[in-house]
């Protein structure tokens, strides 16, 4: 059972470790596919939003946890 | 096979089972520095029969799935998974947080085992296998998960599966030659590239899962690793003087 949990917590830390990045991540891809399912013309600009929104958003959390 | 692709994709691969290898092997090693090769080896196996059980069962599935649900489903783990790693190495090379140490992970895992040995001593053999078997398990899920990660969807788990075999052959021939931790592995640099390949490629996969047609098809991903690397390298930059100025 032990070894369930500890597995079971691994599996989750692989891809959240800091709260705030895992969930403004969500939000971006989020907010993307919004965009592109509601302006289907414009794709790219979905693929750029997603993009300099990742971008953004390290750079951010990096420069955050420094000054912490 | 693209080679734009396939390079990436097995690169990754490659490098990222080299890191998770590197620290499974440490484990592996305390414990049969301190219990013998016995349970060390086999709980090792019996983790690595788990994992490929795992995969066999998995694997399938995949098939199964719609290109583009299956696209945005591993882009977001990809970039949940690989934005995390990009976040810790950039800290660790800004040197706001300290640098992983195998020196000092074996010598934690010898300790706790010879602990475990004084107050259970008849269990120890099957508490050391276990712990081998723990950490082959927990490292090696890091390694399937990135296998397929970068391989589905343009049919290239059977390259990187190659790129990772090969890295974790490198790991335990040099393991079985030297007996100690692999401390000499610039263990941050890799997981610095790896953490820029898989944002890379979180992105990528993502868009395509939006429908995004990427200027260049595959070789976005070059151009998108690029942006990272960049960013990441700035913010080394400017974290290291914040760090120095407020000790």
């Amino acid at each position: 059972m032990n070894i369930l949990v500890t597995a079971s917590q691994a599996l989750v830390g692989l891809f959240v470790d800091d709260g705030s990045l895992a969930v403004t991540i969500l939000v971006i891809v989020l907010v993307s596919g919004i965009f592109s399912i509601l302006m289907p013309d414009m794709p790219l600009v979905a693929g750029a939003m997603l993009l300099i929104g990742c971008l953004a958003v390290l750079f951010a959390n990096v420069m955050k946890a420094a000054q912490e | 096979m693209i080679w734009t692709t396939a390079a990436p994709a097995v690169t990754t691969a490659f490098l990222s089972s080299l890191v998770e290898a590197v620290e499974a092997l440490t484990i592996v090693l305390a414990v049969a520095s301190v219990r013998g090769w016995r349970p060390a080896v086999l709980g090792a196996l019996a983790g690595l029969a788990l994992l490929l059980l795992i995969v066999v069962a998995l694997g399938p599935l995949l098939n199964r799935v719609p290109l583009h649900a299956l696209q945005l489903v591993i882009g977001v783990l990809l970039l949940l998974f690989g934005m995390r790693w990009l976040r810790k190495a950039i800290l660790r090379a800004g040197g706001v947080i300290a640098l992983h140490d195998e020196e000092i992970a074996f010598a934690t895992e010898t300790e706790e085992l010879r602990d475990q040995a004084r107050q259970h001593e008849t269990r120890l053999d099957w508490l050391a296998g276990l712990a081998s078997f723990k950490a082959v398990v927990l490292e090696g899920l890091e390694v399937v998960f990135i296998v397929i990660a970068v391989g589905a969807g343009r049919g290239l788990v059977g390259a990187a599966s190659l790129g990772a075999l090969a890295a974790c052959l490198v790991v335990v021939a040099f393991g079985f030659v030297i007996h100690r931790p692999l401390e000499r592995v610039p263990e941050n640099t890799l997981k610095f590239a790896v953490g820029v390949m898989l944002s890379a490629f979180g992105v990528f996969w993502t868009g395509e899962g939006l429908g995004v047609p990427w200027p260049g098809e595959d070789l976005a991903i070059v151009a998108i690793a690029a942006l990272f690397l960049l960013i990441a390298l700035a913010a080394v930059a400017l974290t290291r003087p914040r760090v120095g100025a407020f000790p």
